[in-house]
């Protein structure tokens, strides 16, 4: 076998375990929304104290997205407030999930094949494996999935496994199967130090805003689900989106959603300023208003457009976490439309 | 922020309010109205506006950057181009329209900017603020409580070394029966963020007045020939608003050789270059010759001006002859690639010399595929080059003045002699070979350039041209300064937590001492509460009442 047919078998295979590791993510939401019922139904059996009882026995599940700001006494005589829910009890509700064992466990695994796959393809081509649309989208969902789990074990995410991985899942199934192309040496215009760093910088801000565009998407949900249901009446919650019960509130999430944002607005701003560079290196000028350069500037403006509409009244909330999304999915289509069906100087599609 | 900045309040001086008072309407207008545009909600819808603006300028193609493609667009869409031309949509970037939603943001940004500047100058000058009265209020708190019999001046005492040594500013604020300090920290959050706002107030400035005072130029030159820095030697030349001639320095610049290489081993990118090289020779005015390559990522930086690499391909050169056989015209004419197998497309203009003017439309192919026409390459190398010339004779237009393209013909007033419908097949020269030109008019030939011509190997058989940018931009380190600048402030303020702490202590009846921490985030800050603790921790690590040793004094 040569390093290329590995390298292509175990992208495929990656995206086969992707596609378990998903699976695995929707029944953990599946079993939570079931625990949601159960908690409910189990209540309304209660005759005496009915509403009492529901509200105690989901309360546990919701204080996950409640998140308490009453004093908290323990037992050592410390007294100690903080809007963090206590012991962020929706980690305790996912630690017992095997359903997400399972799901880390399978994104691991395809990570480590996605991983194989990667550093095969770069061996192969005797160069850094982002030089054409088919590399970009193997090693962007790489970061993706590297910067997932990253951050999982630093803060429990591993709820937005079936949207991580799900989106991981269709984005490299779809550029391996439209986007594939033989290893070819790089054009002159690509040769340089600018291509490793600038390409991947964007792809590790890509990876950052997709975690940001989770979890803006969740906490869209929970916002509405919020405003609808109020968070004293879970009982009411039905419908396929109750696992949203047992996630965190829409403020935790919105807290979340800009810590990750932020973070890939600096390497994509990082990656403006480097792709500048390296265009004055390559054409002659810093800044031309090329598609993809006016698409970069956009998504910029966009993220900035965020990252104030954070900071400004009435804006902070569904606002600003629509704003993330539409920039994400700028992000997309300077990924996938600009490329393919763009004019200009960034020809590198490679198609 | 719950608690506005109170002591900033006590300290200001008072010279802004005379002028902060509504007086007259008009005042009360303008006043209201720069409120309006510096206020957040206005520079966020300018932002998006931006945004918005930004998109049809890559939908339509750009006069800036893409000329050709604005002509074809208004030959495609004769009737909706002028209307798009009207609202300046192949010129976006430079219409009115993008320039005043930019304009309108950093004016917003700087008037936005100064008050915080000023805001935060005076921030920087004062003291943290007094401890407030209910500590448990705040949004992280911690309760604990010190029977070592330490009083709570000196418990404080510990707490603000402690702040201190982690960068808190402090001020203490003692009461009968109890001590507290109150600290405070980040402030260069707000710093990075100012930074970065006039960061970008720098880079449009720059970019603004930068590109008045550069220029480019660009150049073709063909294997041998020279270039002297000067006006009349450029090709097209752009010069900025403030650009002067005399800043030419008049240097020499000779194409010695362009070297190319091309994939031979992978089949699948068979015959792709993977390599240009422009070998040439520099002369400074009055300076010795230097050596240089140039190639594509790598310019040649020299005498103040950058010299890019852009674009490159054959230049067959070409001799024509009258009857008698006196050459009349011999030139290597650059001629245009069209594909990536190097298919070119080039203009022999002969106004003089002959019984008519002559112009040829030709077709280069390094390696021409088939044998009858349509040609085309398979090879952009020279493996079997062929040159076919279509002649027209009649008027070339050029003796009128008005400038002509060298890469167009205009063959309205001109009648076609070869190819095409006359029943003439067109010329079809190898390297070497020369032919006749219809009518009896005189000869033509593809001359072979190579040191020994053969006709078994024809590499070095056609000379090649490469065409170069010539820059100058005194702006350039500038705006990437500012850029750098902007990049640093922007870590800063979103990474720099600021934050203010109090540690409050208290005298029980009991002779304890019961502690208060407590801290406030000033913007986004999630490590809040776990500092607030480790602060506690830190101060009285065992805080269990039973235990007499709670506290360790360093
Ligand atoms: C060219 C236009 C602008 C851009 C690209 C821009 C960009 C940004 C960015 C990236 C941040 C976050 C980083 C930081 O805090 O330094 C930010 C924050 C901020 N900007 Fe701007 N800005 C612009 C104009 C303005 C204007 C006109 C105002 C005033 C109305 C403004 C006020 C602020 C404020 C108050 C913050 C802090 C937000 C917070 O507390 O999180 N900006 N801006």
């Amino acid at each position: 076998m040569t390093l290329v047919e590995i390298s292509n078998l175990c992208l495929w295979s990656a995206v086969a375990v992707y596609a378990l590791a998903f699976i695995a993510f929707t029944f953990d939401l599946a079993r939570r929304s079931a625990e949601v019922t159960a908690a409910i139904d189990a209540a309304e059996r209660e005759h005496v104290e009915q509403a009492a009882a529901a509200h105690e026995r989901v309360g546990a599940l919701a204080n996950a997205s409640g998140g308490s700001v009453a004093p908290i006494s323990t037992s050592d005589g410390v007294v100690r407030k903080s809007r963090r829910p206590a012991d962020e009890p929706e980690q305790q509700a996912s630690r017992k999930s095997p359903s997400l064992r399972v799901g880390v466990s399978l994104t691991v695994i395809a990570f480590m094949l996605h991983l194989v796959a990667d550093v095969t393809r770069g061996i192969a081509a005797g160069r850094v494996p982002w030089a054409n649309m088919y590399e970009f989208a193997m090693t962007g969902t790489l970061l993706i999935v590297a910067v997932f789990l990253v951050v999982i074990t630093r803060v429990d995410l591993r709820f937005l496994g079936s949207f991580v991985i799900g989106l991981v899942t269709v984005l490299l199934g779809l550029a391996t199967a439209n986007f594939y192309v033989e290893v070819v040496p790089l054009p002159p215009a690509l040769q340089s130090a600018w291509l490793v760093i600038h390409v991947f910088v964007a792809s590790l801000g890509t990876a950052f805003f997709a975690i940001g565009f989770a979890l803006s998407v969740v906490q869209l949900l929970q916002g509405r689900r919020e405003r609808r249901l109020g968070l004293v009446q879970p009982a009411q919650s039905s419908g396929p989106l109750r696992f949203l019960l047992t996630l965190p509130n829409a403020e935790r999430l919105e807290n979340l959603a800009y810590r990750v944002n932020i973070i890939g607005f600096i390497f994509w701003t990082f990656t403006l300023m480097a792709g500048a560079i390296w265009a004055e290196r390559a054409w002659g000028r810093y800044w031309g208003w090329d598609t993809k350069e006016v698409w970069t500037f956009i998504i910029w403006v966009i993220f900035a457009g965020y990252i104030h509409a954070r900071a400004t009244r009435g804006w902070r909330g569904s606002r600003a976490a629509t704003l993330a999304i539409i920039g994400f999915s700028a992000v997309m289509f300077n990924f996938v439309v600009v490329n393919v069906f763009f004019k200009g100087l960034h020809a590198y599609s490679g198609l | 922020m719950s608690r506005p900045s109170d002591h900033i309040d006590s300290v200001a001086p008072a010279p802004a309010d005379g002028v902060n008072q509504p007086k007259l309407g008009f005042v009360g207008w303008l006043r209201f109205f720069w409120r309006q545009l510096t206020s957040m909600r206005t520079a966020l819808f300018l932002l998006l506006l931006l945004a918005i603006a930004a998109v049809p300028g890559s939908l339509v193609p750009q006069r800036s950057s893409d000329p050709n493609g604005v002509t074809q667009y208004f030959t495609d869409n004769p009737d909706l181009a002028p209307i798009l031309d009207k609202v300046q949509a192949f010129d976006v970037y430079s219409s009115a329209w993008f320039s005043a939603i930019y304009l309108l943001l950093f004016i917003s940004l700087i008037g936005c900017v100064i008050p915080r500047t000023k805001h935060h100058w005076q921030a920087l000058r004062s003291r943290p603020p007094r401890t407030p009265a209910r500590l448990s209020r705040l949004s992280a708190f911690e309760r604990r409580s010190d029977d070592s019999g330490a009083t709570p001046t000196e418990l404080i005492d510990d707490a603000t070394k402690q702040l201190k040594r982690q960068g808190y500013r402090v001020e203490r604020y003692d009461a009968d029966g109890s001590a507290s300090v109150s600290a405070e920290r980040g402030f260069l959050r707000e710093t990075g963020n100012l930074v970065f706002h006039s960061a970008l107030v720098g880079i449009l400035v720059t970019v603004g007045f930068g590109g008045g005072f550069g220029f480019s130029g660009q150049r073709v030159l063909v294997e041998g020939q020279t270039f002297v820095n000067t006006l009349l030697d450029y090709d097209s030349f752009n010069p900025g608003r403030f650009f002067n001639e005399s800043e030419l320095a008049p240097y020499k610049l000779t194409l010695d050789e362009f070297g190319v290489t091309y994939e031979t081993e992978n089949l699948d990118a068979y015959g792709q270059a993977i390599d240009y090289r422009a070998k040439v020779t520099a002369t400074s005015p009055g300076g010795k010759p230097q050596d240089a390559t140039i190639k594509v990522n790598d310019p040649l930086r020299f005498e103040g001006t950058d010299v890019y690499l852009l674009g490159n391909g054959y230049a067959p050169t070409i001799t024509v002859r009258d009857p008698e056989g006196k050459v009349v015209f011999s030139d290597s004419i650059p001629f245009l690639p069209q594909d990536a197998q190097l298919t070119s497309l080039g203009i022999v203009k002969i106004p003089d010399g002959l019984a008519e003017q002559l112009g040829m439309i030709g077709f280069f192919y390094p390696t021409q595929a088939a044998s009858k026409p349509p040609f085309f390459s398979s090879y952009p190398d020279l493996a079997y080059p062929v040159l076919t010339l279509n002649v027209y004779s009649g008027d070339l237009g050029i003796n009128a003045g008005a400038p002509k393209s060298v890469y167009a013909l205009d063959v309205d007033d001109m009648k076609q002699l070869t190819g095409g419908d006359t029943g003439v097949e067109s010329i079809e020269l190898s390297p070497g070979q020369i032919t006749d030109l219809p009518n009896g008019l005189g000869t033509v030939s593809f001359d072979n350039v190579a040191a020994n011509p053969s006709t078994e190997n024809y590499a070095g058989s056609v000379k090649r041209f490469a065409s170069f940018d010539v820059h100058h931009d005194p702006t350039q380190l500038w705006v990437l300064a500012f850029a750098i600048l902007a990049l640093s402030g922007l870590i800063t303020s979103l990474f720099v937590a600021r934050r203010r702490v109090w540690v409050k202590a208290v005298a029980g009846a009991d002779g304890t001492v019961s502690l208060e921490y407590a801290g406030l985030a000033r913007g986004e800050d999630p490590g809040l509460e776990a500092a607030v603790e480790a602060i506690a921790e830190a101060h009285s690590p065992t805080p269990v009442p039973s235990e007499p040793e709670g506290r360790i004094a360093p």
